[in-house]
């Protein structure tokens, strides 16, 4: 267990470091920097100005130079600081974003298994039944609806119509922090980012069990004389569950995607919003560190539904 | 006289609704077990002898298939009497696992993958004689034991996977046998087996029927190992029994063309060998299983019987008395 463990985490880092080497590639690419997007166009700096800008901040050095300078500091756990944000370092600009964005998300996950898992159950059991015809489209629409679509209409039907909802941040400014405030901002939110995930884990939950119940081992339990409802839950559901895990952990990178959306939609106070400004404004080093604490998170989470995986399903054996 | 029997089914009819039609797969059954007795149900692939079972079970796929008419008359281990074809699916529940044990053909997928296998034998001792976990633990591990498996209290902890064909197939055994079921059904017990674990698992089944005093419904398509295990056999075919009786007297006095058929295409002991050093293939039944959604008129085994004249495909032969126990669907039984 400890070797798979570690085995997993090495590759972990070297997917990061592939990753690090992937962004900045990218960064360098897309036209314009920081200096660029730093200046006010009102007042325009000289050519000469800038140029003594990019020296001092080493944006003229050849790239591999830039990277692997990037990349020393970057080790001993130093991200740099921002350029836009003069003074301010990367690390605790980001690690104080990650709580917010791991909170979002992992409400709306969730959310997302369970409601996906009991449609999916409810659906397979009564397959073919108005309740799952009904839940099946519902399903089908929450698949194909673009998130930004179902993020900006929940917007306005829940907070702006109906006013259930606040329509953005984290806490209401000036109050204290209190649970239920907390809860009453995460709730939109987070059920608007699980429904596309609710809805493709209902989908695969539906199909695993209706394979599931037509196993031999199904009948052998109705044999046995268990009750319905445990040869459902206890005998047919548990196996169900394995192909969905390894769905859920799938998604996981494209639900960050999906969480800097409905972030910068609920001015959620997370790395999302973070990194569209950061990214607005060409901030490498901060684009930089929030992608990868980001891919560390994802990284782990996927070890995570490795772990789950082999302790539902005895026949794995992490060695 | 023959003791009351344990299960008495008269004029069973099992069909599936397919296509808006119902299909019968079983028709005009008759078949009773004495306590203690095993009976061999017998037939090609096909023929209606897991249909038989689950019936009786009361598992047939929901919506598809159900019992169209016909009695199913169970004695539990109570000694109370309940027909099995109109009885509630709870009090179904209640009798499947306790006072009737089934073992499947597929050892490798009967079991749950993701429970220990003492667990799963554990299962039924709980729901049905209401033994707490440790207890129910505690009787399954000497359950493996009875059905000859080293070193049980280890096995009991794995998981199926853990285990090989032979082995997951007496603890499919020792899972039936949990409640000491009054009656075990074994539908195809050792059809997925090597031929050697075959030879086991039929002592096996031999070794706790005789134990247990227990009735046992073994189904098969081999003809080979019926005279091995049982006390009289029940030949299927296209859905209806064409002949039953003691088996002694089936296999030396066949009365009907199918029987014999099928006994004269079972190698007996060193034959298949000395046939296949000759190059002569074994003899197989002309023609092929019918349709059950276009039986033929009259005798489903006329088209493919040797000894077939126009009076079959008149009306279905009705199972008369051959004497010596046995009864025959044949019109002409005593020609043969
Ligand atoms: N689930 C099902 N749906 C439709 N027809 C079925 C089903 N199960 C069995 N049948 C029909 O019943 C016939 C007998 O099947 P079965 O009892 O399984 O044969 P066997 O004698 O090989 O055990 C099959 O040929 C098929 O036509
Ligand atoms: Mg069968």
């Amino acid at each position: 267990m400890t070797t798979f463990i570690t085995r997993r985490l090495a590759i972990g880092l070297v997917m990061l470091l592939a990753l690090s080497v992937l962004v900045f590639i990218l960064l360098r690419l897309a036209p314009g920097d920081p200096i660029d997007a730093y200046v006010n166009p009102t007042s325009p700096l000289s050519p000469e100005a800038m140029q003594a800008l990019r020296e001092r901040l080493g944006l003229d050095a050849p790239l591999p130079v830039q990277y692997f300078g990037w990349l020393r500091t970057a080790i001993t756990g130093d991200l740099g600081y921002s350029i836009q944000r003069v003074g301010v370092p990367v690390l605790p600009l980001v690690m104080e974003r990650i709580g917010p964005t791991l909170l979002l998300m992992a409400a709306g996950l969730i959310i997302a298994i369970v409601v996906g898992v009991a449609g999916g159950i409810i659906s397979a059991v009564r397959r073919n039944s108005p309740t799952d015809i009904g839940f099946s489209v519902v399903a089908f629409i929450g698949i194909s609806s673009p998130a930004f679509l179902t993020a900006l209409l929940g917007l306005y039907f829940f907070s702006v119509q109906l006013r259930w909802a606040p329509s953005g941040g984290m806490l209401t400014p000036g109050m204290g922090f209190s649970m239920s405030d907390l809860l009453a901002h995460l709730i939109l939110p987070a059920c608007l980012l699980s429904i596309g995930h609710a809805a493709l884990i209902m989908r695969y939950m539906r199909a695993s069990l209706l394979e599931v119940l037509n196993q031999d081992y199904v009948r052998t339990a109705r044999a046995k004389g268990v009750r319905e409802f445990f040869v459902i839950v206890k005998h047919a559901v548990r196996n169900a569950l394995l192909p969905v895990i390894t769905l859920i952990g799938s998604t996981i990178g494209i639900a960050v995607g999906g969480a800097i959306f409905i972030e910068s939609v609920f001015n959620w106070p997370g790395m999302g919003l973070l990194l569209v400004n950061a990214v607005e404004t060409r901030d490498y080093p901060v684009i930089m560190g929030a992608t990868l604490v980001i891919g560390a998170c994802v990284i782990v989470v996927n070890l995570l539904t490795d772990i789950t995986y082999a302790a539902v399903d005895p026949r794995i054996q992490v060695a | 006289m023959m003791p009351e029997p344990i299960l008495d089914i008269q004029d069973l009819r099992t069909v599936f609704r397919i296509g808006g039609r119902d299909i019968a797969a079983v028709s005009d059954l008759e078949l009773s077990i004495a306590p203690g007795e095993t009976v061999a149900l017998v037939g090609e692939s096909g023929s209606g002898k897991s249909v038989t079972s689950l019936s009786v079970m009361g598992l047939l796929p929901k919506k598809v298939g159900r019992i169209a008419s016909g009695t199913i008359r169970f004695r539990g281990k109570s000694g109370v009497t309940n027909d099995l074809a109109q009885m509630d699916g709870e009090s179904l529940r209640r009798i499947r696992g306790n006072d009737i044990g089934m073992v499947f053909q597929e050892p490798m997928t009967s079991l749950n993958p993701v429970y220990t296998v003492g667990e799963q034998i554990a299962e039924p001792i709980r729901i049905h004689l209401g033994r707490s976990h440790k207890q129910a633990a505690e009787d399954a591990v000497k359950l493996l034991a009875d059905v000859g498996i080293p070193d049980p209290a280890r096995r009991a902890r794995q998981y199926p996977h853990e285990l090989s064909g032979g082995m997951r197939q007496r603890a499919t055994i020792a899972m039936a046998l949990a409640c000491d079921p009054a009656l075990l059904i074994a539908d195809e017990p050792t059809t997925a087996l090597d031929v050697t674990i075959q030879a086991q698992i039929l002592e096996l089944l031999a070794k706790v029927q005789a134990e247990r005093g227990m009735a046992m419904l073994f189904v098969t398509h081999n003809l080979g190992v019926v005279a091995e295990i049982a006390d009289r056999v029940a030949v299927m075919y296209a859905g209806r029994i064409v002949e039953t009786g003691p088996v002694d007297q089936v296999f030396a006095h066949p009365r009907h063309p199918y029987t014999k058929g099928l006994l004269r295409s079972v190698p007996r002991l060193g034959e298949a060998t000395a046939l296949k050093r000759a190059g002569t293939p074994l003899p197989t039944i002309a023609g092929s299983v019918p349709s059950l959604a276009n039986l033929p008129q009259g005798c489903s085994f006329a088209p493919r019987c040797p000894y077939a004249i126009d009076a079959c495909a008149v009306a279905v032969p009705a199972l008369v008395d051959a004497g010596e126990g046995q009864l025959s669907r044949c019109i002409r039984w005593q020609e043969l």
